[in-house]
């Protein structure tokens, strides 16, 4: 029963809080109602038995992700007053699309019917007594370990790419450069001059 | 009424649908339109977690697994192509993208 209670609050929560992500004045608003949405999300993979993935998406998206937006939205100068302009005028187009879709959705939830053979197709089966995490690192780094090492390399890839994008190199600074230090000799670093009293270096 | 798969299907198509809406209507904030396509992953994610947890299928969560990796990967390629087109143009509306071509 409670545990009923805590869907309908998570997912309502979950569903108020993507529509005001899209639908919010300010994205700063938007950024926040995301991480509340996150949330939701975690607390309903709770319930379904994921500890880890919930785990995850609260360190991974709220931890990560959503300061990474933040950061973009506070970084950016943008006028928010401009932002919302076209929004009367997409309104109507949006809402058939997305009409469309949840009733494409529904005819496809009300028609699915699972197969006889779904139990015995499965791949990984949750064993018994084994904690989510547990089970989960035994299935990853076996049955799955060449997927997990391809999530690293796209991870690796969106990191170069990030840095890549984003630096830029000012001309006029100046920057150490070690070879050049560590290439310095006595000849090119100090002069001797014998200098007469009385006259100074003229040059 | 006991919740069952079908909730979190329907809960997972409701996220859906509110994603596509929002890239549909803001046209002007290309930050949002970022955040809708989390929201769309968002609900991949609890599909798969829900039918994972529904047959005792673990290979659901692993796969919402990697989902939750491309997706912060998307997000941060995604970030940093944003802030290079506002140094470029100054402003972030998706309108003025096709002026890039050529």
């Amino acid at each position: 029963m409670l545990a009923n209670l805590a869907f309908w609050a998570f997912s309502g929560v979950a569903i108020l809080s993507a529509l005001m992500v899209v639908i919010a004045r300010n994205p700063v608003r938007s950024v926040l109602f995301l991480i509340l949405a996150f949330f939701s999300a975690a607390g309903l993979f709770v319930l379904l038995g994921a500890e880890f993935l919930a785990m995850l998406l609260i360190v991974v998206y709220v931890g990560a992700v959503a300061v990474l937006f933040l950061f973009v939205v506070m970084m950016l100068d943008v006028d928010f007053t401009e932002l919302k302009q076209g929004f009367l005028s997409y309104l109507p187009l949006g809402g058939l699309v997305a009409l469309i879709l949840a009733v494409e959705l529904g005819m496809i939830g009300m028609t699915w019917q699972a197969s006889d053979q779904a139990m015995a197709l499965r791949d990984a089966a949750i064993p018994e007594g084994m904690t989510n995490v547990e089970a989960l690192g035994l299935v990853i780094y076996d049955q799955y370990v060449y997927f997990f090492q391809a999530a690293g390399l796209v991870l690796l890839v969106a990191m170069i790419g990030a840095i890549v994008l984003t630096l830029r190199h000012k001309p006029g600074v100046r920057r150490q450069s070690v070879s050049a230090q560590v290439g310095r000799d006595r000849k090119d670093a100090i002069s001797m001059h014998d200098i007469k009293p009385g006259q100074g270096i003229g040059e | 009424m006991d919740v069952g798969l079908g909730h979190y299907l329907a809960v997972a198509g409701v996220l859906f649908t509110i994603g596509v809406f929002g890239i549909f209507v803001n046209r002007k904030n290309v930050i949002i339109l970022l955040m809708s396509v989390e929201l769309i992953l968002l609900s991949v994610n609890i599909n798969l977690v829900a039918f994972s947890a529904h047959l005792g299928d673990l290979a659901g969560q692993v796969f919402a697994l990697f989902v939750l990796t491309v997706a912060a990967a998307e997000a941060a390629v995604g970030l940093a192509i944003l802030v290079v087109y506002f140094r470029n143009r100054g402003d972030i509306s998706v309108e003025g993208v096709n002026l890039m071509k050529g």
